[in-house]
Parts: structure tokens; C-alpha cells; sequence
């Protein structure tokens, strides 16, 4: 029965993904694709922890870290290189880099779980308040001002390949996005289907064990922990293309927000952190469109966000999609119930556990 | 000479501000193996008891050293009852819980007091060293830590309280055989560590002024500290403390005040790699 909800999500997010690349462009408004795009491109963030946490049990504070320096990085480049395909692959390739210095350092060092996050957190915090500051010209990257607080609000648009100057179209720019959140989200199935995958969840299950069976648990962890490190990089250049970079990317709120996608979509599956995003995304729009609202101002997202947050640690740790499964799992044994047959092997099942 | 002097107090006030920063996270840390991502919150509603208390018209001193720990314990005790509790043993979901807690603080705060810099001008004036001149305040500062420091180390070792407290995160389950409450003990290690991250949140603020989204100036700060520290909350806190304190004041001196902060991570991470266990973890291992 899993069986047939895990094809199921499958066809769902495909005809869903497909249906939005194809369906939306055509109907919207540029104001609605551009939201759409930063959406899509906040989705691929949340596959990134949603495979290192949830598969590979990394619990990473920190994923606006390479989410902030894929942007930087991809905005700095096009600034000096005047075309965006090199800039574009650069902002995957040195996230992936900083994500292999800084794994080589927590993995062979053997830091506990906990320690980890607490790492991550502070990478990404001293480079929230390192880019903060960078205003002025002393901070001038080749062409490119850092521009400190402000961020790079002149961030280029990705361009066709191969013809610098012919800009993509905001729409095109979301088919790319879309895209892409497929290809990744798919390539993660696929990945976690391959031996390497297999091995990462054992990982999960039991580093001990694993290792005993013979395999370099610090080298599986650092080369997933650099997967993840490279899907936040694409999500932060995506998300460049639709607003611009600026010191946010790389804010606690930021890696928070992430965590708490994670959460409440459901630790341990991909689709759930992608639902709980796009859900997550829609209420802070509106959050922050009612906290302007006279009489509402006590609506700060924060408070609510935070609020959220314990609740479902506390009383749905298995997020969303545990819920839909134990709802899925009441509701096929309620129709069985009816044939006697079914429901002497509920009855033998409990009886047995 | 003077510059030596001031070089010196400069590095003390650091390591004092790191002390007074992690050492609430060192007691609930340490002592109990939860993590507190509120930890910087506690710090920042410490320092709006304090300065709300100071514009009702309280004693400067009152409102720093009574107000803001007696506010900031209760709040802590509140939520190890509501929150904490339930998650002891689960380290993940009681660092998610406190980050969410830590979010609707921030929240809260920005609903009640405004996104705004509020502050308190430093007492007790300045002080000339040559051609130098330092806050007396940050000298008081120096030892304020210096106390808590041996406060602490002295009710640990010496009070019945002190042993319970060690005996319970030693091994919950022999004390409890023994005839003290777990939970009790909790509760009260909890709340004492939410004080004296209050008194710090309180202390701070004539220093470095209060706005909601302080805490993630701080916390990285206490995290790296404690856990360099090790397993022995007091000494291992003081040791890295003193370390870190100095490397971030020399390159604040040589360099400029991010870079600082950059080097103590910098210094922090590799530490880590040699030293994964903390600085105690490998030397003075019997020490608290």
C-alpha cells in the first residue's frame, strides 16, 4: 500500500510540476509567475535539507549558508564575466567547495549530531554579519560591489547560453525554476534508490553498523552533505534571478524557515518538505500582508512561525504527511473492516505486534 | 606601557562578555544536555526587563541585577513546564523547540516593544590609563565574571544542592533511587541557568543596547564558547572563554572588529577538529 502512495506522490507532483511549467505561464500575470518562481526556487532549498536531514540524518543549521553564497557567488561572477552560463555554474561549483571544507572538518573530526547544527549555525551567521558590512569600496569584487546591507540589487538576469545581452523572460525564468525542481526532486528519488542512497539511510539507521560493514561513513556524509550543499546553491541562484541578493540570504531566519518546511511537511520524505514549503510560503505572504492590517499587528510572522514550531514538535513530530499517512492507514481500515476476512487480520495484527 | 594595559583590559572585558554570555548556556547545557537555541532570547528579554524596569523609575543596579534574573528564571521555569519537559533525551526536537520558542520571542517582542534600539548609558563613567581611556564599567564587568565564576564553582562543589545537581545529570536514575526528584532538579537547573542568562542579558545592555533580533548576535558567540569548553561547565567555559576572548580582541586590535569574529570562529571550528570533545574533554577532565 506504501507502494502505491509513494507512485501515486510521483504522478502527483509530476502532473502537478508539469502542469504548473506549462499551465501557468500561459494564464498568469508576471506578478504571479514571479511569486511562483521564488516559490519554486524556495522548494529546491527545502529538497536540500529534506535529503541531508531527513535521509542522511545531518541536521544542518545552516543551509542559507550555501543558499546566500550561490547567490553571491552568481551575482559577483555575472558582474565580472558579462554572461551568466560560466557565473551560473560557478555559483553551484564553489558552495559545493565551501560544503566540502566545512564536511571534512565536521566528519573527520567527528563531531556529534548536535554539534554539527550548532556549526552550521554560527558558518552561516558570521557570514550573515561578514556580508552585512561589506558596503564601501574597499569591498569591490573585481566590477562588483559587494554593497553591504543593501545587497546587489543590479543582480543580472540569467542570459540564453551562449548569447551574452539576450536576457530570459521572467517566464521563461520560472519554466527553468520548475524545471529544475523536478529534475532535482526526481534525481533525489533516483539517488536514494542507487546503493550509494542505500547506504546513506543505513547511515541514518546506524553509523556504527555501517561502518563495521566496511564503509567510510565520513566520505558517504560529506559527499550527500555536498549534494545538499549544491541544491541550496541552485536554489539561491534561482533565487537571485527572481529578486536579488542581498545578506538575508545567508539570515537566521532564513536557515529557520527551512527547518521548519522540514518539519512540518514530515522529516524523512521529499514530497512532505516540499508541500510543507509552498504551504509555509503562502501563509507568511499572508502573515505579512494581515500584520499591516490596523488591529492585526500583533500577527508578526515570527511569533507565529515560532509558535507553529512547537506545536508540531511537540505534538505532530511526524509532520503533514504523518498525519496524511495515519488518516490514509484509518481510512483503508475502516472500508476493510466491512469484509470479515480483512478484519480477523487486523484482529490477528494487533494481537501480535 | 599604557598600551599593554589597555591591550590586557580590552582582552579581560572580552573574555568577561564570553563568560557572562555562555555561562547560563553552560548550566542548562551542560548540566543537562539540552540545547537552548532561545538562549540568545534569554539573553534579549533580559535586557528589556532590565531597561523596562529602569524607565519605570527602579535603581539602575536593581533593575540589572535583581529584575532582569528574577524575570528571566520565571520565564525559563514556565518553559522548561510547558515545553522542555516533554522532550527530555530528544536533543533534535528540544533544539527545533527552542528555535521555534526563540522565533515566537522575537515576535513577541517586536509586537510589544517595536523594531527599535532602545539602551542605557554605561554608569559609572571612565577611566584614564595614560593616554587611554576605558569604561570603569567594563573593569565591573571583569568581576562579575570572576564571581559568578567562583559562585558557581563553590555551590557546585561544596553546597548539598551542588551535589544533588551533579549526582542527577550524573545518573538520573541512581539519584532518584536515592530519594532526590529528577524532574525537581531539572526544573530548578533550568530555571537557574534561565537566571543567569538574565543577569547577562541585563548586565549587557549599557554596553551594547537591546533590539528583538539580538539573540543570533550572541548565540553563536555562547554556543562556540561552551562547546569548546567541554564537559566541565565552569572551568572548560572560563578556559575557552579566555582563549577565544583574547584571538577575537588581538584581531579586532590588528584588523577589523568582523574579522575578530571571524578568527574566534575560525579558531572555534579548528579547535573542534583537534579537539573534538571540548578542551576539557582532553585536559583538566576532573575539573567542574
Amino acid at each position: 500500500m506504501s507502494r502505491v502512495a509513494s507512485h501515486l506522490g510521483n504522478v502527483v507532483v509530476l502532473i502537478g510540476g508539469l502542469g504548473a511549467l506549462f499551465g501557468l505561464p500561459a494564464l498568469a500575470e508576471t506578478y504571479l509567475i514571479i511569486n511562483a518562481t521564488i516559490f519554486a526556487a524556495f522548494a529546491i532549498l527545502a529538497l536540500s535539507l529534506a535529503l541531508i536531514w531527513g535521509y542522511a540524518g545531518i541536521l544542518c543549521f545552516g543551509q542559507a549558508a550555501f543558499f546566500g553564497l550561490g547567490g553571491y557567488t552568481y551575482a559577483v561572477a555575472a558582474i565580472n564575466f558579462g554572461e551568466t552560463t560560466s557565473a551560473a555554474a560557478l555559483a553551484i561549483l564553489l558552495p559545493t567547495i565551501f560544503a566540502a571544507l566545512l564536511g571534512y572538518f565536521m566528519f573527520w573530526g567527528r563531531i556529534s549530531d548536535v554539534y554539527l547544527g550548532v556549526i552550521t549555525l554560527t558558518v552561516s551567521l558570521i557570514l550573515y554579519r561578514f556580508v552585512n558590512q561589506t558596503a564601501g569600496e574597499q569591498w569591490n569584487i573585481g566590477d562588483a560591489p559587494l554593497g553591504g546591507f543593501n545587497g546587489i540589487p543590479a543582480t543580472p538576469i540569467l542570459n540564453w547560453p551562449g548569447r551574452p545581452g539576450d536576457q530570459l523572460a521572467p517566464e521563461n525564468i520560472f519554466s527553468l525554476t520548475v524545471g529544475l525542481l523536478l529534475i532535482a526532486y526526481f534525481g533525489c528519488k533516483i539517488l536514494l534508490a542507487t546503493r550509494f542512497g542505500r547506504i546513506i539511510v543505513a547511515i541514518r539507521e546506524n553509523e556504527t553498523r555501517a561502518e563495521l560493514l566496511g564503509y567510510d561513513v565520513r566520505l558517504y556524509k560529506l559527499a550527500i552533505f555536498m549534494i545538499g550543499g549544491a541544491l541550496a546553491a541552485l536554489s539561491g541562484l534561482l533565487f537571485a534571478n527572481s529578486v536579488f541578493v542581498s545578506p538575508t540570504m545567508f539570515s537566521l531566519p532564513v536557515s529557520g524557515q527551512i527547518i521548519i518546511w522540514v518539519i512540518i511537511g514530515g522529516l524523512g520524505t521529499l514530497i512532505g518538505p516540499l508541500i510543507g514549503c509552498i504551504l509555509m510560503q503562502v501563509l507568511t505572504n499572508q502573515l505579512g500582508t494581515l500584520n499591516q492590517v490596523k488591529g492585526f499587528a500583533w500577527v508578526d510572522p515570527n511569533l507565529v512561525l515560532g509558535v507553529l514550531l512547537v506545536v508540531f514538535v511537540l505534538l505532530v513530530p511526524r509532520g503533514l504527511t504523518g498525519l496524511a499517512t495515519d488518516a490514509w492507514r484509518w481510512l483503508a481500515g475502516l472500508t476493510r473492516r466491512r469484509s470479515p476476512a480483512a478484519a480477523q487480520a487486523v484482529q490477528e495484527r494487533t494481537s501480535n505486534p | 606601557m599604557d598600551y599593554v594595559v589597555i591591550l590586557l583590559l580590552q582582552i579581560g572585558s572580552a573574555v568577561a562578555s564570553l563568560v557572562l554570555l555562555s555561562i547560563g548556556l553552560a548550566v542548562i547545557f551542560g548540566m543537562m544536555r539540552v540545547i537552548n537555541l532561545a538562549h540568545g532570547e534569554f539573553l534579549m528579554l533580559g535586557g528589556y526587563a532590565a531597561i523596562t524596569a529602569y524607565n519605570k523609575g527602579v535603581n539602575l543596579w536593581i533593575a540589572m541585577l535583581v529584575v532582569a534574573p528574577l524575570t528571566v528564571g520565571l520565564f525559563g521555569a514556565l518553559v522548561e513546564r510547558l515545553v522542555i519537559r516533554h522532550l527530555y533525551g530528544r536533543l533534535i526536537d528540544t533544539m527545533l523547540a527552542t528555535w521555534g520558542l526563540s522565533l515566537a520571542m522575537i515576535g513577541f517582542v517586536t509586537v510589544v516593544f517595536g523594531n527599535t534600539v532602545s539602551g542605557i548609558s554605561a554608569p559609572l563613567g571612565s577611566l584614564s590609563i595614560g593616554g587611554y581611556r576605558t569604561g570603569r564599567y567594563e573593569i565591573f564587568l571583569i568581576g562579575v565574571a570572576a564571581l559568578l565564576l567562583v559562585a558557581g564553582w563553590l555551590v557546585l562543589r561544596y553546597t548539598r544542592l551542588g551535589l544533588i545537581a551533579r549526582g542527577t545529570m550524573q545518573n538520573s536514575a541512581m539519584a532518584a533511587a536515592l530519594g532526590t526528584n529528577p524532574s525537581a532538579v531539572y526544573a530548578v537547573t533550568f530555571a537557574v541557568g534561565a537566571a543567569l542568562t538574565g543577569l547577562a542579558g541585563g548586565l549587557l545592555v549599557p554596553l551594547s543596547g537591546v533590539v528583538p533580533t539580538i539573540g543570533a548576535a550572541y548565540i553563536a558567540k555562547a554556543f562556540i564558547t561552551v562547546i569548546s569548553g567541554g564537559a566541565a561547565i565552569l572551568s572548560g567555559t572560563a578556559i575557552a572563554a579566555a582563549l577565544l576572548g583574547a584571538i577575537n580582541t588581538l584581531t579586532t586590535f590588528a584588523f577589523t572588529s568582523v574579522l575578530g569574529e571571524v578568527a574566534l570562529l575560525a579558531a572555534a571550528v579548528v579547535l573542534l577538529r583537534l579537539l573534538p570533545q571540548g578542551i576539557t574533554g582532553r585536559f583538566f577532565r576532573r575539573a567542574l
